[in-house]
């Protein structure tokens, strides 16, 4: 019988570039930063690193397709290093192909690399995802971009919980200022500047509902963790973070094909948020988690993601917002780093970015946005649209 | 006795009022101001000749079977494709049965009457049990001609066969010269034509008053049994001067429609006929002749069927179903005569696998998705295993078409960072009356129209144009149902 990754795995060293429009460096660049500052951090030796894997989105940037970039870009020798991609949630995949070869013990030490240079595109928002849908769906589905997916969460949530679309924007846009306000606190966020909840509203819409401040940033970035188990980790530091549970799940199709979905919510993130749970023994999220860095590619993913985690009751997650809380003085603070919406979303960094900052606040290296003794904190990462999504959940802890 | 068994029309929802045009371009050519009268149909973004067609065949086929259907004629000097035959895109947008001879024709306003003529033809020879006809044009007009007047975009259908008649077949007479007066060559956006004055007095008028004459001659008929005579002419002046030398009746005359609609090319003739037989009772004579190099006239009396013919949309409510587009720009825009900033979700456009495309035909073109046989659940694209999370079979797919069934909207956005050439680009999710969910475009709406669980159906539209490799991609797409 299977038991689960609990307390098998342990976070031994992180890394993370100031994230944001960094016109003046490549991938590489990125990459070399968030390593460096991962391999000082854990103070080991880096010949001790024994297997690598690299999270990038877009293939057609950053280090290209495979491996082959990171491995020639570090120099590693002859190391097995694997290049992996689930749309958003790749660097949490690239976390979990590592922690699984220290959990199988077939290494000892494994390093997880993100990194995107979403800048290079030539886009405002991310790139068209007209190649990346696949052969068959590209023949019919809607041109559509993230924030046209995601804005029908908003439409949904509206009519499923009977609230007038204004009623809907408001708790959106306290999110987005939250995010801003915590973000403004910390030095390596891509968006630094607090927001007025006026200013949230009156801003052009991107795709009705979502407007400008409900968009999270679009940005480059790199993260990098350094695994291992937790009695080598031990020896090397006395403060590292384990991994409590590390569950995805992926859509069956039927929110998008059947009818049962009622698309006011992501139904990957609630197998995933349940199963994570079941791993890590957490029996009443609301009263147990200690802090959320959740996927807030859209003020509204972030409003529907609280029900999902059962933290909020359905329907329930606007009050709770308008309430504070999931503010950083609230009882469950939600982003404190600033979250997709103004540390940014270099997409293949961003799952690994989130569990930095859960790294720093256990490690009480959170500065301005340090909380008082976090015991559980959660990332969750997600990829693809609410109709046809594939969701990470992670929880850590000492 | 072979005739029409059923008819069908289509006009684009948009309507582009020509004192627009002529507020716009009136400067350059002072003299358009006598044909800035009315308004003329014009396509939306998404629609040309193909999905016109495509339109004014579902109508014709409404009410009926399309088991029947052997052949397919398919008119219009606008198809978007010289190779790669566009009645068989047509065919398979309408899910025909695949045993079937298709064939594209062109060349002239008139080869909507000359596919007419094919199809009785075809049926009479006794080659197939029935023939569909689809007739339709998109025709530009430089800005500032005016061709920009008088050309509007529209398309008509006709089906025939033996059995059912609503119209039966009494004769034809054609007449067929070179007579260059609309010239355009094959990449030319747009025409050329010679002197009115020369067109109207040597060509109009004395080649439809021929055919005219020459199919009465023919079938020993007089102007005064006639109930109805549609005459399809770019030049309202024409159809009147010709009413007058044949001494015919306003009654007799059917709207030529040129204030309302323009000329719609290849169509027109067709359109004026769907338009005369809603309109006519059983015994009555309807004439039509259509003008293109020459002139074709055709004559047909209906019959008792009619009386009692459930009969399918046609153009009165497609005259009713309009709404203006404004400004100007936006039709210049449309037509892509004014080069606007794409941006750079405009300029890429992901190459088609054609081979895909080929495959997947009757789902991306036909919409035709599955139901599970060991549930029941309609599903779109067809799956190897059944969505429904209680059911999983696997391979349990029968063929289940959706496009003739309504849906009601589930969720929308309207998107302005996705290129659209008439943003913000609506789209969201559609669950389907009976079952199935599907994710579509929305057209013919604006977004304050959507509404969530709002009634829609479903038109074969443009998907994308990708001009770097000359193809165009149709699916389908959701459109608010609006009551007549």
């Amino acid at each position: 019988m299977a038991t689960g990754i609990k307390d098998k795995v342990a976070i031994v060293g992180m890394g993370c570039t100031r994230f944001g429009e960094r016109w003046g460096d490549s991938a590489e660049d990125l990459v070399v930063e968030a390593y460096l500052e991962a391999l000082a951090d854990a103070g080991i030796d880096e010949s001790r690193l024994e297997a690598y894997w690299l999270a990038t989105c877009f293939d057609e940037i950053n280090l290209g397709k495979s491996a082959i970039g990171l491995s020639q870009c570090l120099k590693l020798p002859f190391l097995p290093v694997t290049r992996v991609e689930n749309f958003c949630a790749s660097g949490t995949e690239a976390f979990r192909g590592a922690a699984y070869a220290v959990a199988a013990g077939a290494c000892d030490f494994a390093v997880a690399v993100g990194v995107e240079k979403l800048k290079d595109t030539g886009y405002g928002g991310l790139p068209d995802f007209g190649i990346s849908l696949g052969t068959r769906n590209r023949l019919t589905f809607p041109n559509l971009t993230a924030p046209g997916a995601f804005a029908q969460l908003a439409t949904r949530y509206a009519a499923r919980y009977g609230l007038a679309p204004e009623e809907v924007k408001r708790a959106m846009a306290h999110v987005s200022a939250k995010s801003h306000k915590n973000g403004a606190k910390n030095p390596k966020a891509h968006l630094r500047r607090e927001v007025t909840i006026e200013a949230i509203m009156a801003a052009p819409t991107v795709a009705w509902p979502l407007g400008l401040f409900d968009c999270c940033g679009v940005s480059d970035g790199a993260a990098v963790a350094i695994l291992t188990r937790p009695d080598l980790a031990r020896e090397i530091r006395p403060d590292p973070v384990l991994v409590k549970a590390l569950q995805i799940a992926v859509t069956s199709g039927e929110e998008l094909m059947a009818t049962g979905w009622d698309g006011a919510h992501i139904e990957t993130t609630s197998r995933a948020a349940a199963r994570a749970y079941q791993e890590a023994g957490v029996e009443n999220p609301r009263a147990e988690l200690s802090l959320l860095n959740l996927h807030d590619c859209f003020s509204i993913t972030e409003l529907v993601t609280y029900e999902d985690l059962q933290i909020s009751p359905r329907g329930g997650a606007p009050r709770d917002i308008l309430d504070g809380f999931y503010d950083l003085d609230g009882t469950i603070p939600c982003q404190t780093d600033g979250g997709l919406k103004c540390f940014g979303h270099p997409i293949g960094a961003s799952g690994l970015r989130m569990i930095y900052e859960i790294y720093k606040q256990f490690q009480g290296k959170a500065q301005e946005r340090q909380l008082t003794d976090p015991r559980l904190g959660l990332t969750h990462n997600l990829g693809g649209f609410p109709s046809m999504s594939v969701c990470s959940v992670a929880i850590f802890g000492r | 006795m072979t005739g029409i068994v059923s008819f069908g029309a289509y006009l684009p929802r948009l309507r582009l009022d020509r004192k627009a045009i002529f507020a716009a371009m009136g400067w350059f050519n002072p003299v358009t101001f006598g044909a800035a009268r009315g308004e003329k149909a014009v396509a939306n973004h998404d629609e040309d000749s193909v999905t016109l067609a495509v339109e004014a065949a579902r109508d014709c086929l409404a009410c009926g079977s399309k088991g029947r259907i052997g052949a397919l004629f398919a008119a219009s000097t606008t198809f978007p494709y010289l190779e790669r035959m566009n009645a068989a895109l047509i065919a398979s947008a309408l899910d025909l049965q695949p045993e079937l001879a298709a064939q594209d024709s062109g060349g002239a306003a008139t080869a909507g009457t000359t596919s007419l003529l094919s199809a009785l033809s075809c049926v009479t020879a006794g080659e197939v049990e029935q023939a569909l006809v689809t007739a339709s044009d998109c025709r530009l007009g430089k800005p500032g001609s005016g061709q920009e007047h008088v050309f509007g975009d529209g398309a008509a259908s006709m089906l025939v066969g033996r059995d059912d008649v609503i119209a039966t077949y009494l004769g034809s007479h054609s007449i067929r010269q070179d007579f260059p007066d609309q010239v355009r060559q094959p990449g030319r956006l747009f025409g050329r034509s010679w002197e009115e004055r020369w067109i109207r007095e040597e060509g109009y008028q004395p080649l439809l008053q021929g055919a005219i004459q020459g199919l009465l001659a023919k079938t020993e008929k007089s102007l005064t049994d006639l109930a109805k005579v549609c005459i399809a002419c770019p030049d309202p002046r024409t159809i009147a001067a010709i009413g007058k030398k044949l001494r015919l009746t306003p009654e007799q005359l059917v709207d030529p429609l040129l204030g309302s609609v323009g000329d719609t090319g290849c169509a027109h003739a067709l359109l004026l006929l769907a338009s005369a037989l809603a309109e006519s009772k059983p015994g009555d004579l309807i004439l039509v002749a259509g003008y293109g190099s020459g002139a074709d006239a055709l004559l047909f009396q209906a019959t008792e069927a009619l009386a009692t013919f459930g009969g399918p949309a046609g153009v009165k409510p497609a005259l009713a179903r309009r709404v203006a587009l404004v400004p100007y720009e936006k039709y210049l825009t449309f037509r892509e005569i004014l080069p606007v900033e794409l941006g750079i979700r405009g300029e890429i456009q992901a190459p088609t696998a054609l081979s895909a495309l080929s495959r997947e035909r009757r789902a991306v073109l036909g919409l035709v998705g599955m139901r599970c046989t060991a549930c029941g659940t309609p599903q779109f694209p067809p799956q190897h295993r059944c969505v429904n999370p209680e059911c999983r079979a696997m391979d349990t797919s029968e063929p289940y078409p959706f496009s003739s069934r309504t849906g009601t909207v589930f969720s929308y956005t309207g998107d302005m960072l996705a290129f659209s050439f008439d943003p913000p680009a609506a789209y969201g999710l559609v669950d389907m009356a009976g079952g199935g969910r599907l994710n579509l475009d929305f057209t013919d709406c604006t977004l304050d129209e959507l509404k969530v669980g709002m009634e829609v159906a479903l038109t074969f539209r443009r998907k994308y144009v990708d001009r770097e490799r000359g193809l165009t991609g149709y699916f389908w797409k959701a459109t608010p149902l609006r009551v007549q």
